[in-house]
């Protein structure tokens, strides 16, 4: 038989053992590098009563959380690009978020303990209203404008919706809380039935309205 | 720069890498060579500037891991040969001796015919991983199966 067969038949036994083996290979590396401080980004995508969802942490805590219409691919790509490519699948890192938001879908948390990083939110203005969000208890709602306020600037209300709208960390930045003073749910980054559901599952909306 | 995460390199190429490694320093070894390898890449990652060629890159790191095990290891057969008998029942396919036969070859000229033959690359990319010339490579991949021949005749 000639060399260049022998040599490509080698590998044939163990082809099959290869993908497992990799696997397995891949998943204490990782490990490895979080002990070595050389993840930046750990992320993990979880299901939940509203979807998909991207949660990535940083070494400071959480840092995103995205709902996913379909595969991670261009939010982990955004992520890459806007915090670093050192990004890992890395259930370890993202464990505290994810347990948190499991007993908050399950009624046995109110209050999200977990770290934030919020290296994705302009300091600022944008990062004052997600503080004063921040600070909006289960249960209650406010409007743009009383957001403004707490964030020291009145007649920003606005502005102070956007600022809403770019929250890296929606649910636990509870940015469904804020309202138009008008009336009804308003808008939401991550579609209004998300709001809606969250703000129904907080006890704050009653009705079907 | 936009690089890719850098999840998206382990998946899509940790099966190459460890198939590159098994064959080169053998299944107990590969494990270690294959972490040295990715977590190299990873300390380096963030200040890559040419994302045109990950796979390449990343199989350079691991050529050159190859290579310093069989610096440490000197000129031992690989230990690929007892794998079988604890992975897998034996196979005509193995072919221990070849594999003996391979691990006695120069590292430049061993790693080339692993890359050619095993892996399948072409010839620039086997020189990319070895970081010489593709002459060089052709060079390297010729004088170790000329030696593998040689020393099958002399076997028979």
């Amino acid at each position: 038989m000639k060399l260049t067969e022998r040599a490509g038949g080698i590998m044939k036994g163990w082809d099959e053992g290869l993908e497992e083996a990799s696997r397995r290979a891949a998943e204490s590396t990782v490990t490895a590098a979080r002990s070595r401080g050389l993840v930046d980004v750990g992320y993990t995508v979880v299901d939940s009563p509203i979807g998909s969802l991207l949660v990535a942490s940083t070494r400071v805590g959480l840092v995103r959380l995205e709902y996913l219409d379909g595969d991670p691919d261009d939010a982990l790509e955004e992520l890459a690009g806007t915090i670093s490519p050192r990004l890992l699948e890395d259930p370890k890192r993202t464990e505290a978020a994810r347990r948190q938001l499991d007993a908050y879908f399950d009624g046995r948390v109110k209050r999200f303990r977990t770290a934030l990083d919020w290296s994705l939110t302009r300091e600022g203005f944008s990062r004052r209203v997600l503080e004063a969000t921040a600070a909006i208890p289960f249960g209650s709602v406010t409007t743009y404008r009383d957001v403004a306020k707490r964030a020291g600037s009145p007649r920003a209300a606005r502005a102070a919706g956007n600022a809403l709208h770019d929250n890296p960390i929606p649910i636990v930045v509870p940015c469904h809380r804020v309202v138009p003073s008008g009336g009804g749910v308003g808008k939401y980054g991550g579609q209004e039935w998300r709001k809606e559901f969250l703000l129904r599952l907080e006890g704050a909306l009653h009705g079907s309205d | 720069m936009n690089l890719p995460p850098f999840q998206r390199l382990l998946d899509e190429h940790r099966v190459d890498v460890y198939r590159f490694l098994v064959a080169s320093v053998g299944r107990q070894a590969a494990d270690d060579c294959f972490q040295e390898t990715f977590l190299s890449a990873l300390r380096a990652y963030p200040r890559l500037r040419d994302a045109s060629n990950l796979r390449g890159w990343l199989f350079t790191i691991a050529t050159r891991k190859a290579f310093d095990h069989w610096r440490v290891e000197g000129r031992k057969p690989v230990p690929v040969e007892r794998v079988p008998e604890r992975e897998a029942p034996e196979r005509a396919d193995d072919d221990p001796e070849l594999w003996r036969a391979v691990g006695t070859l120069p590292p430049m000229q061993r790693a080339a015919v692993i890359h050619r033959y095993v892996l399948d690359l072409p010839y620039a990319d086997v020189a990319q991983a070895l970081g010489i010339t593709e002459e060089a490579a052709r060079a390297n991949t010729y004088e170790g199966r000329k030696r593998l021949r040689s020393m099958q005749e002399v076997g028979a």
